[in-house]
């Protein structure tokens, strides 16, 4: 009984830790803006945390460089499972308009695995939670394969 | 026997207890906030989850930090529903504080180390007006323990106003509430990240905000005891109290701890020993 409550809950209860990896700053204030009262996030128990080691969701913003991909990676190993990463914005999907830049690596997918791709440039407030949403149900079924 | 069913229910009911007003602190946060706020049994979900996340930790100190950490504040709960001695309450509180600050300090972190050193002061700040608060328990019932204290036959509350006002200083620390929430804040996102509890993490971090429900249950408990004499207004002065503790944690900025102690020692134990010359003059 107490297994199956920890499974509803973990839906219930994404802790949300947002990582910038040189993103213009677009898709940035529209994670924020999911935290004013506007949108409140906080109705579906979404908390925004400033520490990878109480994260169950890590929502990355803008392209990987050859400088930031070492801080992404780790901040990424410092999640205890069950985690999702969610790529926010053109950028942090493919690499967006930089992609051909000598110093880009791509897209996050290119160092670590993604499991849901939110578009937009910036990315709109209610794909960004529909995103977290699809990222839940998704890391669910990965827990139950894994058992 | 009577005292044995006391204490399960106390060790059962208060987590419980604990959690819902978790929960509802939330939700009148929110309200404050012109939000909707997450439903009431969040902080269950919460918990759950983290106890179903990989065991992750820095060492194995953390671990025992976290268990000691729960179990003293489960044990002062449960001395508390046994009509305990106050004395024996506030060290076993104040071990399980220590080891709080121990199982940060036993890591290597900035923000944890910062979070720990903070996490003392704040001790420094909450602990002497607690005795205080207990030395006046003693002086209007002349024991230390919570039994006598149903022996009286006015509320403590006519006695002992300004330690009551002195003790919701401690309970605004204890709480980890603005103005006094510099060593780890519900809203952990600010310059310490999240204090003494940055590196714990999973089930550990778990058992930590048990643990908390706990405390709370304790201090709101004490705050109980000042108007014993009617469940009512029991109930009525917890509630506003609580009320209080949320309006002004949702209008005030966090402080230094400077500001703190001079505040807390200073209004704090400065309205607790009035209180007592008072008591001892009368």
């Amino acid at each position: 009984m107490f297994g199956s409550f920890i499974k509803k809950s973990r839906a219930k209860s994404p802790w949300i830790m947002h990582f910038d990896c040189g993103s213009c700053n677009g898709c940035d204030i529209e994670v924020l803006a999911c935290l004013t009262p506007l949108y409140d996030v906080e109705r579906f128990g979404i908390v925004h945390v400033g520490n990878p080691k109480h994260a169950d969701v890590l929502l990355v913003t803008g392209t990987v460089n050859h400088r930031n991909k070492k801080v992404l990676k780790n901040l990424y190993d410092q999640m205890p499972e069950p985690k999702a990463v969610i790529a926010i914005g053109s950028c942090g999907n493919s690499g967006g308009i930089f992609r051909e830049a000598y110093n880009v690596v791509g897209g996050v997918d290119k160092v670590i695995p993604v499991d849901v791709y939110v578009p937009g440039c910036p990315a709109k407030p209610e794909a960004i939670i529909d995103g977290v949403v699809a990222g839940l149900a998704k890391f669910a079924q990965k827990v139950e394969e894994a058992k | 026997m009577q005292t044995l069913i006391l204490v399960i229910i106390g060790l059962v009911g208060a987590p419980l207890l604990g959690g819902l007003i978790a929960g509802l602190d939330r939700r009148v946060t929110a309200w404050l906030q012109s939000r909707q706020g997450p439903p009431i049994m969040q902080p269950f979900y919460d918990v759950a989850k983290l106890f179903g996340k990989e065991k992750m930790v820095v060492n194995q100190w953390q671990i025992l930090c976290a268990w000691v950490y729960l179990v003293a504040a489960a044990v002062a709960v449960a001395l508390f529903f046994a009509q305990g001695d106050l004395l024996l309450i506030f060290f076993v509180q104040a071990i399980g504080g220590v080891f709080l600050v121990m199982g940060a300090l036993s890591a290597k972190s900035p923000y944890s180390q910062v979070g720990a050193q903070r996490e003392l002061l704040q001790m420094l700040a909450y602990e002497p007006v607690l005795i205080l608060v207990f030395v006046g328990f003693y002086m209007v019932t002349g024991s230390f323990s919570i039994q006598a204290v149903w022996a009286q036959e006015i509320p403590l509350l006519a006695k002992m106003p300004l330690l009551y006002l002195a003790l919701c200083y401690a309970l605004t620390i204890k709480l980890m509430k603005s103005p006094f929430d510099f060593a780890t804040s519900h809203h952990g996102h600010q310059e310490l990240v999240k204090g003494v509890l940055t590196e714990y993490s999973g089930p550990y971090l778990g058992l930590i905000e048990v643990a908390h429900w706990y405390e709370t249950i304790l201090v709101l408990g004490l705050c109980a005891l000042f108007w014993h004499t009617n469940v009512a207004w029991m109930a009525l002065l917890i509630v506003v109290t609580y009320l209080l503790e949320i309006l002004v944690d949702n209008t005030m900025a966090r402080m230094t701890w400077r500001w703190m102690l001079k505040r807390v020692w200073l209004i704090g134990m400065g309205l607790g020993v009035v209180n007592l010359i008072w008591l001892y003059a009368r």
